[in-house]
């Protein structure tokens, strides 16, 4: 709709200076994020998706320039003036990444760690900001809150670490969460929990970005997705229409790879020939018409713009939005 | 996750290729990569490009030492006894390099070897192989070479062969630490699954993947040896006459420090420049290597 | 399935493996972390078992017991009739020309200073003996060619390929030499979806072709289902639930096994909206403390006294299929 958007990017194009000249990690990214809603920015290795978000952070590694726009709240965060961005991370909008120990000093207790992050700022005095804690310890589903306050990182097992870590993230009440790959490195069962701390926190207003490879936990979470391929958006959409009718072929395809509980047993799992381009490697026209079964002439030649109908958008040559239920 | 975007996956790579493209855009060290050729060649040649012998004595001048000038042909000066010293500086540059490649090969061949095996095999034998290094680091070491010098004279095998003994000692710990965190890796184990013997497993996957480390510590290790064989000669236990070294001729000039300065200056110049450039390279190639090796 | 005929390959009987865990004071006596617990395990020739469970549970040690890389405290493993022994030397040998691994981190798995042409042959030549140079080449070639790499990729070296690359690599590697038996320590567990689907088919392909047997050890269990004839469920060491994979997928006896199976993402957001999923109490304590009873209680909806006493044995809830619980067989009210 119009911009009550939370965080709004806009012709986004992240690259990074390599001996072997300029690569593009990321290419005319546009998508927007409001008010607790939660986007699943989907794609594989080599998609970009992380790079997108450090970019717009300003975290990316040295060699890296990012061009373009990033809001928050109307506050452009990529400007000559780096006040707007230093003001709203880690206060507004906070970053949870996937592997919780990168996350929290080995050598401080999760209490202090998540004081830490109220007090630095001046935000709050020492006894609120332990009330605090605990609120968000509750809330994220961590046992026993007070005495994990006094525990350490590696008394944790991997999925309270990471509800540590989210807990941290949210210790200043932020409005936009982004969240990457959040649950990759956790087994099924904690993964389960942490979509649902997830979803509880979603519930309550506030706004997160999901940025995964794992459509089964798209699934569990997201309102709108945006799916990458080889540094570009090929397709976002409402979830649920994205799921039951995705209009780009390859996120039909990454649809069938995923391996379900409810197909027939030992079938064969539909996976996708080939392999992503390298950043820097992409072919003339469309980056998947190398591996597109529906490919056409014109789609090895021409690179599709992404259009949009509604509230969805795909950029592929094969496929038309028509207005009405889906493509 | 297979495959990654960052910055650091495109401008890394495990192997030499971009080591080297690292190592070159670090001018440091390529500054003294260059300087080090310079005195290497400078070394080789400066001896064939000077008129006067390694032990001439210059009996035209009054005094024997006389200092540097370009009319006498002595570009560097002439020492106590008016042998030229542009000759015996290089000379001597050649000597002490000779001796710290040595005894470092001596020390790297040695302390692979021990440190590999003992890190990949691990347990008990690790035990005792570290002990047994343990124990001769606490030895007083200056002690064995002054009684080794003494008892079968200072020739410069023997020279090279102590300082190599004592220096494979660093190399060990430092391979044993590399190999104990290579053991985990999953392709040693692999290779333990196909039944490989260990010491293939030393020789083709463990050995290899430390030649980073060994290296920087390598480039470390010579001016430390140069250093040490200079300690050495001042001492008056280093390489005999009519052979000389730069640690001699320092020792040799520092005694006429204030009647003939240049005695000391010119071999302490080039002592100092050399060990710089090392440790400078070394410092480089640290850089370049280290952070792939695990 | 194939005419192949049923021989067991591979026989674990009781299997157990402990670590030391440091002392917690200065005296006292040292704790032990079991990793494996009494497990049995039997794969027949061309047969697929699915190893299932979270980390910690014990599969990796399973799998590293099984090989030989590490040595069991009590238990026996028999490769085709013969005990493997870690000093048997001769046995070994013969052992590991038949069972091979393929591991998790693919490129991890090869060793940086090798092309993965010169993996693959050393595999061969540890296998077989010395080569003739012409013979390995052309056997390495075909080999990446079978599971779907390029010979011309020989040449290369692991971190110029992509993840699904390296996997393949470490698969031609590992049968190369024949073996009746691959043990796939969570194989496709760090690759993209699309490039897992990949390989999962291979492996597939793989195993219809050459009557490969597998040992498929994995956290996903959907993946799993695509995969294995039977299923075998660890939890902390022990094997909770063990059946042919139609049973399990049909009808979960085992509270733990049900949790996992509720916890796979569904692609389907429908299945997610306040689906009926037991509640998961997070497990507390370390792993090393003993619990007495089933270890499973203090995160199981079925826990009861009985639980809390005595450590429930696998047992035949009907044809063939093997629960260690208690309450085998009793859901928790729906809520």
């Amino acid at each position: 709709m119009a911009s009550d958007a939370l965080f709004e990017v806009r012709d986004l194009g992240v690259c990074f200076t390599t001996p072997r000249g300029r690569v593009s990690a990321v290419r005319e990214i546009s998508l927007e994020v409001r008010r607790g809603e939660c986007l699943a920015v989907v794609g594989e290795s080599g998609s970009g998706k992380s790079q997108l978000f450090l970019g717009c952070l300003g975290l990316l590694a040295a060699g890296g320039l990012v061009e373009g726009s990033a809001r928050f709240d109307g506050q452009e965060l990529l400007g000559p003036d780096a006040g707007p961005r230093r003001a709203a991370l880690g206060t507004r909008l906070a970053m949870v990444f996937q592997d919780p120990m990168n996350a929290l000093t080995p050598h401080l207790t999760i209490g202090r760690q998540l004081a830490e992050v109220v007090l630095e700022r001046g935000l709050l005095d020492a006894a609120t900001a332990r009330a605090r804690s605990l609120e968000v310890l509750r809330s994220v589903g961590m046992p026993d809150p007070e005495a994990r306050l006094r525990q350490y990182p590696h008394e944790l097992s991997g999925g309270q670490r990471q509800r540590a870590a989210i807990a941290m993230a949210l210790m200043t009440r932020p409005d936009l969460l982004v969240a990457d790959e959040p649950t990759t490195a956790l087994d099924v069962t904690v993964q389960a929990q942490v979509i649902d701390v997830l979803r509880g926190a979603r519930d309550r207003g506030l706004a997160v970005v999901l940025i995964t490879h794992d459509m089964g936990v798209v699934a569990g979470i997201a309102d709108r997705v945006a799916v990458m391929y080889a540094g570009r958006i090929v397709e976002t959409a409402p979830a649920r229409e994205l799921f039951a009718a995705p209009a780009h072929p390859y996120t039909a395809a990454l649809l069938a790879s995923v391996p379900r509980l409810d197909t027939p047993l030992a079938a064969r799992l539909a996976g996708i020939e080939g392999q992503p381009p390298a950043p820097g490697a992409e072919p003339d026209g469309c980056a998947f018409a190398p591996r597109c079964p529906s490919a056409l002439e014109t789609c090895h030649r021409s690179r599709p713009p992404l259009e949009s109908l509604g509230a969805r958008s795909v950029a592929c040559h094969a496929v038309r939005l028509a207005p009405g239920a889906g493509p | 996750m297979a495959g990654s975007t960052h910055a650091s996956a495109m401008t890394d790579g495990a192997l030499w290729g971009d080591a080297r493209r690292r190592l070159r855009g670090n001018r440091a060290a390529i500054a003294a990569a260059a300087c080090i050729a310079v005195l290497v060649l400078a070394a080789l040649l400066g001896p064939l490009a000077s008129p006067y012998a390694v032990d001439h004595v210059d009996w035209t001048l009054s005094p024997l030492a006389s200092p540097p000038s370009l009319a006498n042909g002595h570009w560097f000066g002439t020492d106590s006894n008016g042998r030229d010293l542009f000759v015996r500086v290089w000379t001597g540059t050649q000597v002490s390099l000779l001796v710290a490649l040595l005894a470092t090969a001596v020390s790297v061949v040695i302390g692979v070897a021990w440190g590999a095996t003992a890190g990949y095999l691990g347990g008990r034998v690790d035990g005792w192989m570290m002990r047994a290094v343990d124990v001769l680091y606490a030895l007083p070491y200056m002690f064995f070479v002054i009684i080794l010098t003494v008892v079968f004279g200072r020739s410069l095998w023997l020279i090279f062969l102590a300082i190599g003994a004592v220096g494979w000692l660093t190399m060990a710990r430092i391979v044993r630490g590399q190999a104990l965190a290579l053991r985990q890796r999953e392709f040693v184990l692999a290779a333990v699954a196909l039944g490989l013997p260990a010491r293939r497993i030393i020789a083709r996957h463990i050995v290899p993947n430390v030649l980073g480390t060994v290296i920087v510590y390598a480039t470390l290790t010579v001016p430390q040896v140069i250093l040490f064989e200079s300690f050495l000669s001042f001492l008056g236990l280093g390489v005999q006459e009519p052979l000389t070294s730069l640690g001699r001729l320092v020792a040799e000039g520092a005694l006429e420090m204030e009647t003939a300065p240049w005695q000391l200056l010119v071999p302490a110049s080039v002592l100092a420049l050399l060990l710089l450039a090392l440790n400078f390279l070394g410092d480089g190639l640290r850089d370049a290597l280290d952070p792939r090796l695990g | 399935m194939s005419e192949v005929a049923t021989e067991t390959l591979l026989r674990v009987r009781n299997l157990t493996v402990r670590f030391p865990m440091p002392r917690p004071g200065l005296v006292g006596p040292r704790p032990w972390l079991t990793a494996v617990d009494a497990v049995d395990l039997e794969i027949d020739a061309g047969r697929a078992l699915g190893l299932v469970g979270e980390s910690g549970c014990g599969k990796s040690t399973l799998a590293r017991a099984v090989l030989a890389l590490v040595s069991p405290q009590a238990g026996t493993i028999e490769w085709r009739g013969q005990p493997v022994r870690r000093d048997d030397a001769a046995g070994l040998r013969r052992m590991r020309r038949e069972l091979q691994i393929v591991f998790q981190d693919p490129v991890g798995s090869l060793d940086p200073r090798m092309s993965i042409g010169e993996s693959v042959a050393e595999a061969l030549e540890a296998l077989e003996g010395p080569q003739d140079a012409v013979a390995t080449r052309a056997r390495v070639d075909s080999m990446l060619a079978e599971v779907g790499l390029d010979p011309a990729l020989a040449a290369r070296y692991p971190h110029e390929l992509s993840g699904g690359q390296c996997q393949r690599a470490a698969i031609a590697r590992a049968l190369v030499g024949r073996p009746k038996l691959l043990v796939c320590d969570e194989a496709v567990s760090a690759l993209d979806v699309s490039v897992q689907a990949q390989i999962v088919n291979l492996l597939a392909e793989l195993r219809r072709r050459r009557g490969l047997a597998l040992l498929f050890i994995s956290h996903n269990l959907a993946v799993v289902r695509h995969l294995c004839d039977d299923v075998a469920v660890l939890y902390r060491g022990r094997v909770v639930e063990r059946a042919s994979a139609a049973a399990i997928f049909a009808g979960p006896s085992h509270p733990y096994t049900r949790a996992l199976l509720a916890a796979v993402p569904d692609p389907d957001p429908a299945a997610h909206v306040r689906a009926a999923v037991p509640e998961l109490r997070a497990a507390a304590a370390a792993e090393a403390v003993a619990v007495v009873g089933c270890a499973y209680q203090p995160r199981c909806p079925l826990a009861d006294e009985l639980c809390r006493q005595q450590v429930p044995r696998l047992e035949d809830v009907g044809a063939g299929h093997l629960t260690a619980c208690h309450h085998a067989g009793v859901r928790p009210a729906a809520s």
